[in-house]
């Protein structure tokens, strides 16, 4: 039984008025994903306030950068967000590459995007199924780890690892993919375009399902800003705001796709069952871009030169991706003379997300805490670093 | 001790025995069907396919310590699973598996089912309460308030059966219906069949099973009331669950579908029920069972299939929905007893109307499945043991 002591050392805690309990959900609880920890203050099934506590998954990731070589970061950024390893690869080698002004070889470009939209679709399943598993439905959760297990043999293919690829490099990437990979991705996008159907009959369309997460934890646009929210659940808030579109990198100006936002399909605009509905629908728009990447890839080097000892010119510089769970942008300091950064600092939409908890849980259920929270999306390592 | 009560002691024995043997093996069972659903194999080491695991899984539940939390009530915490293994176990007492197998033939079967099936709310709630943990509180309050409520519709669906039947005893409710599907209370008349879909939500809120499994919501409540209980004492709870399943499968296929009356006239014409010879007693026991684990089969397939509601909402389902409507077709079926009296042509056509219509939906439903195996280009395994 953790007493107050306890509590009182990592977080202010008020005084508990009336019937209220206070209740520690987390840093191990089933539905935190991870090591999250929330202070409730319950009146019976209602949670009055709420207190998020991160920081128990801090790995001083940041801090790691400042003490080794530019490239030496790279694997590190793997456990960012262990769940879309490539996306962070990738946006911190284009903070690199534009800060040093390094040139990016076109198939390189085609194979990050490659490896990024695949990690998309992975992310995203995992961010629903998981979303499914915390409203009760166990088996959702198996069939996207499922579909899961596909994406992650290409990406073994592809990368050499089934997670924490550390597949980019700086301008360009490891290694090239074999000559039956691409026909391998066509035929699991067929084949995932089927399971999304099937998906969709078995859940996203479920009356339980659907009661169970509209118009609840709504999130307004303005809020959403005010949150900082990016990404999926910025676009769930009616904002039609995507960085592959916005501030353009690699190839995504020529790409063909559409920015899905919440438009309130079953309750109101920015509620949970938007922020799932947009998870949803962006998969179906990576697997789009990827086709889009198979037919226009060409055969050419995947790797141009870069100097051994990389030293970025003194200065500032930010990059920033639309990674799965919103804006990750690297901000890396360099004071011109070292071999490694001075700072790193990494933006990451989990820990965005993370700021809206305390407001929203305000007046909600024990239950749509959980399933407000499986909503964002949030991963614990992305939220720490 | 007179020698019906050595009877009766030895019946309790064999009834206790057979119950735990059949939940753990429903606990395999449960898992084996989940794995197939979920595209993965499930336990399949231990013994013929997995099918001795439950022992296993009892002789490690066994080796582990028996941990009380220094907080806990001690000796409430102690009694609570037995509490509610004791409340589950009961129920079966009045349950005609056959017109012989049955512990006692209780007058006042059913309400002695409903009294006894209340009596785990007391388990529960002791025991959430005893663990000194505010997870466990939380589940055991819910508990309390879920099947306190589910009592009532419960209860609603039972007395329209009852009214059909004119009597509160197990047998005479199987002798009320008949073998084939045309006389089975749940095709008789829309309001039986109303009160049959009530009686089995009713019975899957109360046995906690997804999507009323809010007692226990493992992704909220951490584990609710058995949240600090392991080894031995989880064990009790784990039996409790799934030998409750036998419970509900049993008590809806005697309710509803007839009981373990098979088809004894067509094979010989010995037309009272009761008094067949042994090898028809025993053909109706396995029908009896076969309906019961198709139920069984069924619950199991909504808890891998649906999500759990939330609490208000499974309070909403149960006060604006199934009551209402439960009182409504207890009224109804009063009325409906008066104006069409039993075995007349109008009642005899609404009962084809209702069995056809029972079957069309079948065939309905297995047009779907085999549409979306089309769609999703779903191979289909007829082998359950891969």
């Amino acid at each position: 039984m953790i007493t107050e002591k306890d509590v009182q050392s990592r977080v202010e805690i008020t005084p508990l008025n009336g019937n209220e309990i206070l209740v520690n959900m987390g840093p191990h609880h089933p539905s935190t994903h991870g090591v999250i920890r929330f202070i409730l203050y319950l009146d019976g099934e209602i949670c009055v306030r709420a207190v998020p506590d991160v920081g128990y998954l801090h790995r001083s990731i940041e801090k790691i950068a400042e003490g080794m070589p530019y490239s030496f970061f790279m694997p590190y950024t793997d456990r960012v967000d262990y769940v879309a390893a490539v996306n962070c690869n990738l946006g911190y080698a284009l903070a690199v590459e534009q800060a040093a002004g390094l040139e990016v070889p076109e198939r390189a470009t085609w194979l990050r995007m490659l490896g990024s939209e695949l990690n998309r679709i992975n992310s995203h399943l995992i961010g629903v199924g998981a979303l499914a598993m915390d409203v009760g439905a166990t088996t959702p959760f198996v069939h996207a780890i499922r579909e899961r297990e596909y994406i992650m043999d290409l990406l073994e293919i592809q990368t050499g690892t089934r997670m924490n690829n550390n597949y980019v490099r700086f301008s360009g990437v490891c290694q090239d993919v074999p000559q039956d990979f691409f026909s391998k991705t066509e035929k699991f996008l067929n084949h995932f375009d089927l399971f999304l159907g099937e998906f969709d009959r078995l859940i996203s369309t479920n009356k339980i399902f659907v009661e169970r997460l509209k118009n609840v934890g709504i999130v307004t646009g303005d809020q959403a800003l005010s949150y900082s929210f990016s990404g999926p659940n910025l676009r769930a808030s009616g904002i039609g705001h995507d960085l592959r579109r916005l501030d353009p990198y690699c190839f995504y100006p020529d790409m063909d796709f559409d920015i899905p936002q919440g438009v309130g399909i079953k309750g109101t605009v920015g509620d949970s069952y938007d922020r799932y509905i947009v998870r949803i629908e962006e998969m179906v728009e990576s697997v789009k871009i990827i086709r889009q990447i198979l037919s226009k890839i060409k055969e050419g080097p995947i790797q141009s030169k870069v100097p051994k000892k990389l030293v970025l010119p003194e200065g500032e510089t930010y990059h920033r991706t639309e990674a799965p769970r919103g804006e990750l942008g690297f901000h890396i300091v360099s004071d011109g003379k070292s071999t490694s950064p001075y700072r790193i600092k990494i933006r990451t939409g989990s820990f965005a997300s993370m700021t809206s908890l305390a407001e929203v849980f305000k007046g909600m259920m024990v239950a749509d805490v959980v399933a407000y929270f499986a909503s964002l999306d949030v991963v614990a390592p992305e939220v720490d670093r | 001790m007179t020698t019906e009560n050595i009877y009766m002691l030895v019946y309790g024995v064999i009834y206790l025995l057979l119950l735990a043997v059949t939940a753990g093996i429903l606990t395999v069972v449960e898992r084996r069907i989940a794995g197939r659903m979920q595209s993965r194999i499930g336990p399949n080491r231990v013994g013929p396919q997995g099918a001795i695991q439950f022992v296993a899984d009892v002789i490690k539940a066994l080796q582990k310590e028996d941990i009380i939390p220094t907080d806990a009530y001690g000796f409430l915490f102690k009694i609570a699973p037995y509490l509610v293994f004791m409340g589950v176990f009961l129920t079966l007492v009045p349950i005609p598996f056959g017109a012989y197998v049955l512990m006692e033939d209780l007058d006042l079967g059913i309400y002695y089912v409903l009294a006894m099936s209340s009596y785990v709310v007391i388990g529960l709630m002791i025991g959430g309460w005893a663990s000194n943990n505010k997870w466990s509180l939380l589940g055991g309050m819910r508990s309390a308030a879920q099947k306190i409520s589910y009592e009532i519709p419960a209860a609603l669906a039972v007395f329209i059966v009852v009214a059909m039947a004119g009597s509160m005893n197990f047998q005479k409710i199987v002798l009320a219906q008949g073998a084939s599907p045309v006389d089975w209370f749940v095709f008789r008349n829309p309001f039986t069949f109303i009160a049959f879909n009530i009686f089995f939500i009713a019975a899957l809120a109360e046995g906690n099973r997804v999507p009323f499994d809010i007692p226990e919501a493992e992704s909220e409540l951490v584990s609710g009331y058995n949240t600090e209980y392991s080894g031995m004492r989880f064990l009790f709870f784990f039996l409790a669950e799934w030998g409750n399943l036998v419970v509900i499968g049993a008590l809806v296929t005697c309710l509803f579908f007839g009981g373990g009356t098979f088809w004894y006239e067509w094979v010989v014409s010995i037309p009272a029920p009761g008094r067949e010879p042994l090898q028809f007693e025993v053909l109706g026991f396995f029908w009896f069972l076969f309906k019961t684990f198709f139920f069984v089969f069924v619950i199991i397939w909504i808890r891998w299939t649906l999500p759990r509601l939330r609490i208000d909402q499974l309070m909403d389902v149960c006060w604006k929905y199934m009551v209402p409507i439960g009182l409504f077709s207890s009224l109804g079926i009063v009325i409906w007893m008066y104006v069409i009296p039993e075995n007349s042509g109008i009642d005899r056509v609404v009962r084809i109307v209702m069995t056809s219509l029972g079957a069309l939906s079948v065939v309905y439903f297995h047009y779907r499945v085999y549409r979306n195996m089309k769609v999703t280009k779903a191979v289909f395994y007829a082998n359950p043991f891969v």
